[in-house]
């Protein structure tokens, strides 16, 4: 040990009055590379042999399973996927709708109640109260329960309240929608509403103070700056927690199906499902929520990782 | 003698329990320039701040060309259009690029329209030493350039004074100069300013008078040959001393 370090002091010096000397570098350079390149092959092999090492292993071990053949017809069975996963897709058409409408409408609605939360007149308190209230409820309530609750309560209200006449028409909430995808979307919106709001209202007190007064000093209202200096920049510091809750929203797309809206990819495959008990449907159906999450999942790894930079 | 720029009467400000500024008055007069002395925490900033109506004042009249601007009624907007300011730590935008930091307060702000801003705004970057970075984020900009901007920024809409917080105090030694000759140009131009500093050759250089403040009070008020010379009241001697101990003055 102390014989090689010696050696290699020895090295250094030498490189060291070589280059006084003029003389290229010592070959200290070229070890240090050559013993780097040998550190990340070796640790390529490792991994490369213990991958194929567990992965094939655990494959033997669930292919030779005595149960392995029901758990496949079941789950993976090829025929059924490809005789149900046609009308799969094409209901999924319907989750992209309703997920790409109810973001647009959570946006808007988040900001308008993050921006009423942090207003400061004294004419906005009832409406800073219900903001406070709105959040504070809908965070709190399970999407499940408030997708149900709208999705059956609002055609339950319009149809109680018609009852004067035979059709069931002439009430005073006739006007209120009773199509499920509609209330399901609004069910959404009205739970995603209150996270993104509060996801706004973090990123609006993440701007320093010290940029609103300077929008101030340079002549701007307190609209101005708001819109101008400090929004901007609260948007962008949230991105990433945005596009967090915009993949929450994708899956939970899928409640709208317990309140009877058909066409929709997960109750598709629940109707595929029901018919010989074969759960192959339930895992195209994944197989889609899958092919749009992970996309935007690995987005959101980029946009994080771009930041720190 | 004409009406000043600035003035402060019996000014006072505390935070909670703590008094920052204890019954200031001065006068800044036209071209004149004023540099505010003291140590940190001795109330310079908050002075500024107090101007700009960045802070309420709590007792006291500051008046901006004979009108009182510290009034309830005053509409402060109109009252920060016709100053500048300039923070000790720049604050630009950062997500604006460098010439839309400038063009930002003369096209919304005095309601330029945009293509007459821009020019305007070109024409002073270039003034200023920062020709071709119009269009670079303000972050890639060394700390000196990025104080010229915000000087920039500041001055583009001719204010009646330019009020200056320590802006050479978050520099490293060797970009302070810059800053300091974008200051003296100003200076040139017949800017009226009050400048809070620490760098007291350059306030002996630009100020006509210096104001030294301590503990909320403007205890010496003068030209700088007296003021850093031949102090009168002993806290500035006090002051004065230990900056020379220090190697700063």
């Amino acid at each position: 040990m102390d014989q090689r370090r010696d050696q290699r002091a020895g090295t250094r010096v030498a490189a060291g009055t070589q280059t006084s000397s003029g003389e290229p570098l010592g070959d200290r350079r070229g070890e240090r590379a050559a013993e780097n390149k040998r550190r990340e092959r070796r640790g390529l092999l490792i991994s490369s042999v213990s991958t194929v090492f567990v992965i094939g292993g655990l494959a033997t071990l669930i292919l030779t399973s005595p149960g392995w053949e029901d758990v496949q017809r079941t789950f993976f069975n090829w025929d059924v996927f490809t005789e149900t996963f046609p009308d799969i897709l094409k209901a999924f058409w319907l989750d992209i709708r309703v997920f790409m409408i109810a973001e647009v409408a959570i946006l808007i609605l988040g900001l308008i109640v993050a921006l009423t939360r942090i207003s400061t007149g004294p004419a906005l308190f009832p409406l800073r109260l219900m903001a406070a209230v709105y959040t504070d409820i809908f965070r709190g309530i399970p999407t499940v329960l408030l997708v149900y609750l709208v999705g059956f309560g609002v055609p339950a209200l319009v149809s109680s309240s018609g009852t004067g006449n035979e059709f069931g028409s002439g009430g005073p909430f006739d006007w209120l929608p009773t199509d499920p995808v509609v209330l399901g979307g609004f069910a959404l919106t009205l739970s995603y509403g209150a996270y993104v709001a509060e996801v706004y209202r973090a990123g609006l007190r993440s701007v320093h103070r010290g940029q609103r007064e300077a929008a101030l000093a340079v002549g701007l209202t307190e609209r101005q700056a708001m819109r101008h200096v400090v929004l901007p920049q609260a948007v962008r510091s949230v991105g990433p927690p945005l596009l967090n809750d915009f993949i929450a929203l994708q899956k939970d797309v899928a409640l709208i199906a317990i309140i009877g809206v058909t066409g929709e990819a997960f109750r598709q495959a629940q109707i595929a499902t029901a018919t010989d008990f074969n759960y192959t449907p339930l895992l195209g159906a994944a197989l889609l929520y899958l092919a749009v999450t992970i996309p935007l999942a690995r987005m959101l790894d980029r946009w994080d990782r771009g930041r720190v930079r | 003698m004409s009406t000043p720029v600035i003035e402060l009467r019996e000014v006072t400000k505390s935070f909670g329990e703590l008094e920052v500024l204890g019954g200031i008055d001065l006068e800044v007069h036209e071209h004149e320039a004023v540099a505010l002395i003291g140590a940190s925490g001795s109330g310079k900033s908050t002075m500024l701040r107090c101007i700009d109506l960045l802070n309420e004042i709590d007792d006291g009249d500051i008046f901006l060309d004979g009108e009182v601007i510290t009034d309830p009624s005053v509409d402060q907007v109109s009252v920060r259009r016709r100053l500048g300011l300039i923070f000790q730590a720049y604050n630009l935008f950062p997500h604006l690029t460098v010439l839309e930091n400038v063009v930002l307060g003369i096209h919304k702000g005095h309601d330029v329209p945009r293509p007459e801003a821009e020019q305007k705004a070109r024409e002073l970057l270039a003034h200023f030493g920062l020709e071709g970075r119009e269009d670079d984020d303000p972050g890639r900009l060394s700390g000196g350039q990025q104080q010229r901007v915000a000087i920039v920024r500041a001055f583009a809409t001719r204010p009646r004074a330019m009020l200056l917080d320590e802006v050479t105090s978050a520099l490293d030694p060797e970009l302070v100069g810059d800053v300091l000759r974008a200051v003296r140009e100003l200076k040139d131009e017949g800017v009226t300013m009050l400048i809070a500093t620490h760098e007291m050759g350059f306030a002996r250089e630009v100020a006509d008078r210096v104001g030294f403040l301590h503990q909320g009070r403007l205890v010496e008020v003068g030209p700088p040959a007296q003021v850093l010379e031949d102090p009168q009241a002993p806290e500035t001697r006090k002051f004065l001393r230990r900056l020379l101990e220090a190697g700063r003055a």
